[in-house]
Parts: structure tokens; sequence; C-alpha cells
């Protein structure tokens, strides 16, 4: 079970990331989730959004002159209290599984969970890892209701 | 810097007079057109296409007869095509980077190897060098011409050699100190960061050092650069010019007058022409400097178009000297860089790029010159091929952009990747470059 995942890149520069959340704000596009990875030069700009906007966003950007990405991510429902997180990670860690990356949503869809963003090195595995050891995954469809 | 002893290496050939010297430049070039014709296939092609044989050139005038080479022909025949002699006659081969990704590179036999030192023994001793001197070469050794070409000029005057080749330059510095070299060889921005660190480290040129000259070339500089080495190092600071095309550092160099540098006439010819319809111009008109090797047998060139901008005078120099000379290099008629020495075109990092990128990639190369050491940044618009949401995937393909830069065209590159659209987009030939080096 995968969810999508909108990247664009951008200069690291002052002022870049206000320009592109501004258009897409102005156009209607809700931001579910979102991080940056930042180098010395670039920067990129990672967000998930409800699926039924992806085609619009991703046009928007291209018409404004950006590169984007749309990709699929996990997203996994995880206890919100302390060690949640860990257990989940020491899972991921005993399947030699790495994670690339990772964020959170600003919200979640039941009360008293966070719900993650993961890039895992091998998204199939993972998704049987998780699969296997009871770690809910979020559906793009609880997604696109948050 | 007072009254000036001028030395001069073989007085019989650099002072001989005009008549005697075109006299020799003339049967020399006859020579040496009949040897192409017979030994390199193309070459024998294209004076065919243009209805000359090599009876038909005598003297210099008829020089302008003759067909041009490029700098593609060397790439186009690279690396054994433009041989005028047998392989087994060749005793060594240099090179530098050419405009795509493989080398030029020229051979020499073993007469080759002796002019070569011979013009680079008259060079060294214009600024200076006898037996008595302790010549250091902070010159690359290795395919680029520079160290082993003022390395053999040395020898042959019979001064000592400090053969430190480019880099460590604490290391350089002891060994000047405590070696008491004389004269110093190496391009004039490694010549300009040697002053500077020898200040650095509290030792005053003229007491604690015992340099009084140096031939420094192989890059762009100006006169203002010149003057201050002379103080930086409180000495004769003379410029050398050379291609490997052509064979090397010692084409022509500046004798102590230092105005204008001295062209080895006897080995080359010089001329002067317009790049546009390729005439011949004048002494003292401004033009594309275009060479002829004329005692050359591995891999003679005939009317090798350098791509400098530059004007001769044939006006006799105090110095005693009767051969022509050549002004400062003004520019380039194409978009070759010389950065840190190294010969740059923006078509080679755009092999790379496209490589890379798998399309046409819109770029901009800016250079600089920072402590005195050219820099090379690349900036590459970001596209969809190479962005990925993971920041290890795209500093892969930069770091196989720089490394790839690094390998083809052999300077080191800092890769920028840019916002797409943020190059300026131009209707005509695209503007690919941005040199903020004040030369």
């Amino acid at each position: 079970m995968f969810i999508q995942q909108l990247s664009v890149f951008l200069e690291n520069n002052p002022g870049t990331l206000r320009a592109m959340t501004e258009l897409l704000g102005k156009g209607g596009i809700d931001l579910l989730a979102l991080s940056i990875a930042d180098t010395q030069s670039f920067g990129i700009v990672r967000m998930i959004i409800n699926s039924s906007q992806m085609e619009a966003a991703s046009k928007l950007l291209r018409e404004n002159g950006y590169i984007s990405k749309m990709n699929h991510v996990i997203g996994a429902a995880v206890p919100d209290q302390p060690l949640g997180l860990s257990e989940l990670l020491a899972v991921i860690e005993k399947s030699g599984l790495s994670v690339e990356y990772m964020y959170s949503f600003l919200r979640a869809a039941v009360p008293g969970t966070a719900h993650l963003i993961l890039r895992l090195d091998d998204g199939r595995k993972a998704e049987q890892i998780f699969e296997q050891n009871g770690i809910a995954m979020l559906s793009q469809e609880t997604v696109d209701n948050l | 810097m007072s009254e000036r002893k001028h030395l001069i290496w073989n007085p019989e050939r650099e002072c001989m007079s005009r008549d005697e010297l075109h006299a020799l430049q003339g049967a020399r070039l006859a020579e040496t057109v009949k040897r192409e014709y017979e030994n390199v296939p193309v070459y024998r092609a294209r004076m065919d296409a243009q209805g000359v044989k090599p009876e038909d050139i005598r003297s210099v005038e008829d020089l302008q007869y003759l067909p041009f080479m490029e700098k593609t022909d060397l790439r186009d025949y690279y690396p054994y095509g433009l041989l005028a002699s047998p392989r087994s006659e060749i005793v060594r081969i240099h090179g530098s980077s050419g405009t795509t990704g493989k080398p030029i590179v020229s051979g020499y036999t073993r007469n080759d190897v002796d002019v070569w030192g011979e013009m680079m023994a008259r060079t060294l001793t214009a600024a200076g060098c006898t037996k008595d001197d302790i010549v250091q070469v902070a010159y690359g050794f290795g395919l680029f011409t520079g160290g082993f070409g003022a390395y053999q000029g040395a020898d042959k005057i019979g001064a000592m050699v400090v053969p430190m080749s480019s880099g460590n330059t604490q290391r350089q510095i002891m060994m000047m100190k405590d070696m008491e070299v004389t004269l110093l060889c190496c391009t004039p921005s490694y010549a300009t960061y040697l002053g500077e660190t020898i200040r650095e480290m509290g030792l005053v040129p003229g007491k604690d050092l015992k340099l009084k000259a140096g031939c420094f070339g192989a890059e762009p500089w100006t006169e203002a650069m010149r003057v201050h080495l002379e103080e930086l190092l409180g000495i004769d600071a003379c410029d050398i010019y050379g291609l490997t095309e052509i064979g090397g550092p010692g084409v022509s160099f500046n004798c102590l007058e230092k105005d204008g540098m001295h062209i080895n006439e006897d080995h080359v010819i010089a001329e002067i022409i317009d790049p546009a319809t390729g005439k011949q111009l004048p002494y003292g008109e401004k033009g594309e400097l275009v060479f002829t090797t004329i005692t050359k047998t591995g891999m003679p060139m005939l009317r090798y178009r350098t791509h400098d901008i530059c004007s001769l005078t044939d006006q006799k120099c105090a110095c005693g000297r009767t051969t022509a000379r050549m002004s400062r290099i003004a520019g380039r008629t194409d978009d070759m860089l010389i950065i840190r020495g190294v010969n740059v075109f923006p078509s080679q990092i755009e092999t790379v790029l496209v490589k890379a990128q798998g399309v046409a990639p819109h770029y901009m190369l800016v250079v600089d010159r920072v402590n005195n050491s050219d820099t090379l940044e690349v900036q590459v618009e970001m596209t969809e091929e190479m962005f990925s949401d993971t920041v290890g995937h795209i500093e892969n393909v930069r770091r196989y952009i720089t490394d790839q830069i690094k390998s083809v065209v052999g300077v080191s590159a800092k890769v920028t990747l840019m916002a797409p659209k943020s190059m300026p987009r131009s209707e005509g030939k695209a503007k690919r470059v941005i040199d903020n080096r004040k030369l």
C-alpha cells in the first residue's frame, strides 16, 4: 500500500519556498504534509496532497517553470506516544531496510495515532515487513480524507 | 633594474639578417612541405584539392597558397594520423586537452626534442640564465609540455635543474631557499601564489632568496600582473609563449626588454591573418596568429591556426635580436578558455552534460580567479531526468558530472544545480561563459 508524493526542486535562495507554496496555495492546493531536504546549493521539497489535486498541482508547477516529480512512498500509522516511532524503526532496522527519509503528517485520521511518511530503500520489501509486523499503513483514500 | 646585459644563446641564428633568415625559412619550408606531402595523406589530399604541389612552395611568400590546419585536425586524425615520420622514429608524445573528450597529441622525433631544447635554451638565456644558474621547474611534468620543455632548455644550457613539478607550495619554497634557486619556471598565477606565500612566511626576496628571474607562461596574463610579480619576487618576469601543436613552450619569449616576445623564426614562421577571410595581414595589424613549423619532423604543422589574437613587429629589438616579436595575446577568435593552464572548450563540458542528462543542457561556465588560482563553476539547470525525491540521487548525478569533467577536460569544477529556466535564453549563439578574471 503506497501513497502519492510530489517533490519539487528549488534553488537554495531566499524566497524560493515562499514563492512555490504561494503558487500552490493560490491554486487551491492543500498541503497535508511537507518536508524540505536542503543542501548548500539546492533543496527538495516533498509534499503530500490530495490525490485528486495531484494532476492540477503538477501542471501548475510545470507551467511556472518548476521541475517536479510524483512518486510513491509508504504512509504508516504509529501510536502517538513515547516509543511509538522507535518501535517502528526497530522493525525496519531488524529487517535490514534503511530509511532514506521520513517526515510526518500535520493531522491524523485516527485520534491517538501519528501518521508518518517513509521512503525506504526497498519499498516492496518494506510493504511486506510492515504487513508481517502488523504496522498500519495508510491508504491513498485515508490520506485523501485527512 | 639598471643597465641590462642581454645574453643570447645562439647569436648566429637569433641575430641573423632578415634576408638571410627569409632564405633559410624558405628552404626549410620547402623541405617541410615536401615531407608533409609525401607522408601525411590528409594533407596531400588538401594540397591536391587546392592544386598546390610541393614544388610550388619555394619561399616564405608562397606560404599563403597552403591550406590551414586546425585543432580539429588533431582530433580527427588522433592519435597518429598526422605523423610525418615512421612511428619508430617518434621518441615522445605530449598532449593537451582537445575540443572533445580526447586529448590532442603531438609526436616528437629525436630531432624535434633537440629543436625544442634549443628553443627553450634561447628562452631561458634571454631571461638571464647561464650554466651557473639554478632553475626550479614548477610546471607540471607529464603530457603537459611545460615541465619537460623548461627542463630541456635548462639542461641544454647546463644549468642545475630542480624539477619540482607543480603543487606542494611549502616544499617548493623550501627547495627554492635551500638550493639557492635563481630562476623560476611556472605559470604566472602560480608564481604569484608562491610570491604571496613567501611573503606570508616572512621571507624576503633578494635577502632570503636568490631568485633573479622567472619564465612564466601557459596561461593568459596582463602587463600589470607581470609588473606586480616583478615587485613581489624582486625579479625579472618574462612572458613565454608556446602550444603543444607547435612543439610546446619556447615558440616565442620575452628578452629582458620585455617588449614583445621574440619568435624562434628559424624554426617557426608566424603569420597574422584576418580570421574571417584567412587573408594575411601586414606587420603591425592585429589578427589571428598562425604558425608553420619548419624544422619539426615528427608532426610538422603547416599554417596552424592558433586562434590567439595578437600582432607582429619585425623592428629590431634593443637586445640585438633580429627575430620578429609578437605582442601579448589580446584574446581568442574562438571560445577556448585557459583555466589553470588547461585548455577548456565549452563544447567539452557540454558533451559531459549531454551524457549525464540525456538532453541538451542549459549551462553556464563561470570562471574566476580566487587567491591567484583560476576557478571554474559549471552551473547546470535541473532537468526532469536528473531530478529525484532523494538528495542522494541528485548528489550522485552531480558527483558524476564533476568526475566526468575532471576526467574529460582535466580541470576540477564546482558543479551547481540551478532552477529550471534560470539561465538566460538566447535567440542566436547562447552565451555559455562568464569570465570574471581581470585579465
